[in-house]
């Protein structure tokens, strides 16, 4: 008669966590859309600037005036300077996209920090750091940032400091709720007890158990910083020209509006399909990272 | 008999108190118990008797916002052969101790490892926190702690993540975590009560053995008398934050002084053949009434409202330790009439 081993304990198929969850990304067509086109237009902006036969800044002096239509040499015209709208988007794209990211990596380090010594520590750290998180969603944006660039000529490192300064804040709270919630859990107190202190259990031990929803609010922050970012440089209060951003074009497209329609169009439409796209891609992270069990 | 070095773990009188708002509540009043290394020794109680309580005092992992010890010391010989009050040691000093001279297992094996590393870094940190080991050395000290806690092919297994792996070799992950520092202590509290019956066993002869081997005083926290029966060198019994009886496993058997005892062996199912044929099978005894109430502990002995053996002198003091012979306690006025 044959022998039965009865193994001590099976192993699961190892279906690892992140084949899970790009399995499930992938099911959400929104968000497949969002990262697909978020690619294509970070490879245009990449790419774009070698190939186009203009610079951002250069200009047709025979085209100075009025802007431009649309045409086999201008695709999207020109603008009154005379310099090339196409290019001046691209590389425009490159500086919102770059200030965006920089400004929300910017947010979810500090939303991040304050929301784990907040949930962590609770007790007095997490009242000072809470109440100072109510008083910074209590500031009202565009007047402060008005104050701002009276005080300092903006710059792009100012620029971005100043946009990650304005949106960690809900980073914070999300980060500081998930901290409460994991610091109650078994395995925290386990390492606590085989002598684990305060920094290795907030970064190695509950941290990595809340970096799905804190990679959801990073994505989601990167849409708020390019809106941010826009509309500060529509206001003139952001990059400042002859630098192109999708804002200060839209800023200056604004005056010929009724003349030259198609100068403020793409630069609208571009900022709109990439925040769309952003947050599509956010709940696509979100839907796929949900730990379900 | 005359002890040549101090005991391994002496905890005298032991104060527990948590601030509620309703009060100060006192989960411990008074525990005085002793584990020598190499030996076990078994607190049994129901839940809210204290018993986990004490536990989480000798470790001070208790937060300082919520409640602590009130008094009371915790004596701890550690591996410099000094004694030191634990009670009083600063948080940093603790740090030192936990995992590194005092080990911990929990209850919840499926709960209690972080679902994020794989298993091989979890035991790993515990020996790079406490040895100063490099990477590479500790990593080999994880494998080396799986082949010692009998998990096959303990060089792959290192290399998955928890949730790859059954209740009882997570379990077994956790005591090899414990012990990768090779503890003098070991608190288990109720490592065994989430798992299958079967995986238990295998658990327990893991400890035993391991015990032999390292010589470790392990502080046995369970609600279990067949787990105290199994692997109990001495046992006390716990009833509303105090120690009502204490003995050594045989004893306490034997010869259950205390009501609540008595209690608790009567309402452990067992089969008798002759009552089944019979058709005659008694109900399982429960005993009557629900714990204490820590807010509202009632006066005298903790276990007078739901004991049959309760008189107006029950109600009027905590009872005293007797001496019931053979180093056997109770903390009951009626211990010798108990049998008549």
């Amino acid at each position: 008669m044959a022998e039965t081993v009865i193994p001590l304990a099976t192993i699961q198929p190892p279906q690892s966590y992140g084949r899970r969850v790009v399995k499930r990304f992938l099911k959400h067509r929104p968000a497949v859309a969002g990262l697909a086109f978020l690619l294509l237009l970070a490879i245009i902006i990449m790419v774009g600037p070698f190939l186009s036969p203009y610079t951002f800044d250069g200009q047709d002096f025979a085209l100075i005036g009025s802007p431009g239509p649309m045409n086999a040499q201008h695709w999207l015209g020109t603008d009154e300077l005379g310099r090339d709208v196409t290019t001046r988007l691209i590389y425009g794209g490159r500086v919102s996209l770059a200030v965006g990211l920089a400004g929300a990596i910017i947010a979810t380090i500090a939303g991040t920090l304050v929301g784990a010594l907040s949930g962590f520590y609770r007790g007095w750290i997490d009242a000072l750091l809470m109440r100072f998180t109510d008083v910074m969603l209590s500031i009202p944006t565009l007047p402060l940032v008005l104050l701002l660039s009276g005080l300092f000529r903006p710059s792009p490192p100012l620029l971005v400091a100043i946009v990650g300064m304005l949106i960690w804040m809900g980073t914070a709270r999300l980060v500081r709720s998930q901290f409460l919630v994991l610091r109650e859990r078994e395995f925290v107190e386990a390492a606590r007890a085989l002598g684990a202190g305060g920094a290795r259990l907030m970064f190695r031990h509950i941290l990595p158990n809340a970096i799905g929803p804190i990679t959801v609010a990073a994505t989601l922050a990167v849409g708020s910083a390019i809106m941010l970012e826009s509309a500060l440089s529509f206001l003139g209060f952001g990059i400042q020209p002859p630098v192109p951003t999708w804002g200060n074009l839209l800023n200056s497209a604004s005056s010929w509006l009724s003349v030259a329609p198609w100068l403020a169009i793409p630069p609208g439409l571009l900022i709109l399909c990439t925040v769309l796209a952003v947050n599509f891609l956010g709940d696509g992270l979100r839907d796929a990272m949900e730990p379900k069990e | 008999m005359a002890a040549l070095a101090p005991p391994l773990l002496e905890i005298r009188d032991l104060v527990t108190e948590f601030r509620t708002e309703s009060g100060i509540v006192r989960a411990v009043k008074g525990v005085d118990l002793t584990v020598e290394a190499g030996q076990t020794v078994a607190v049994v109680g129901e839940s809210g008797s204290g018993k986990s309580v004490t536990s989480l005092s000798v470790m001070r992992l208790i937060p300082p916002a919520i409640g602590g010890i009130a008094s009371g010391q915790v004596l701890f010989r550690g591996r410099d052969r000094q004694v030191r009050d634990l009670a009083l040691e600063p948080e940093h000093a603790m740090r030192k101790v936990r995992g590194n001279e005092i080990a911990m297992i929990f209850q919840e094996p499926m709960t209690s490892l972080n679902p994020t590393q794989k298993v091989g870094h979890q035991i790993a940190e515990v020996a790079l926190l406490h040895q100063g080991l490099t990477r590479a050395q500790a990593w080999k000290r994880a494998v080396e702690m799986l082949a010692l806690v009998e998990i096959p092919e303990p060089a792959r297994r290192a290399d998955i993540y928890p949730h790859q792996m059954s209740g009882g070799m997570r379990q077994r992950v956790m005591i090899a975590m414990a012990l990768a520092c090779n503890p003098a202590l070991l608190i288990a509290d109720e490592p065994t009560t989430a798992l299958d019956v079967t995986v238990q066993l295998q658990i327990l002869e893991l400890m035993r053995r391991l015990q032999r081997e390292i010589g470790m005083g392990i502080l046995f926290i369970t609600h279990n008398l067949g787990v105290v029966a199994e692997i109990a060198d001495t046992v006390a019994v716990m009833y509303g934050g105090r120690i009502v009886e204490r003995a050594t496993v045989e004893d306490l058997f034997d010869r259950p002084s205390h009501p609540y005892t008595r209690g608790l062996l009567a309402s452990m199912p067992t089969v008798d053949r002759a009552a089944r044929a019979a058709g005659t099978v008694a109900r399982l005894k429960a005993i009557p009434g629900s714990v204490v109430d820590p807010r509202n502990p009632p006066s005298g002995c903790d276990f007078n409202p739901r004991c049959a053996w309760a008189i107006d002198a029950c109600r009027a003091a905590v009872p005293p330790m007797f001496d019931v012979g053979n180093g056997h306690g109770a903390r009951c006025i009626r211990w010798s009439e108990l049998d008549g």
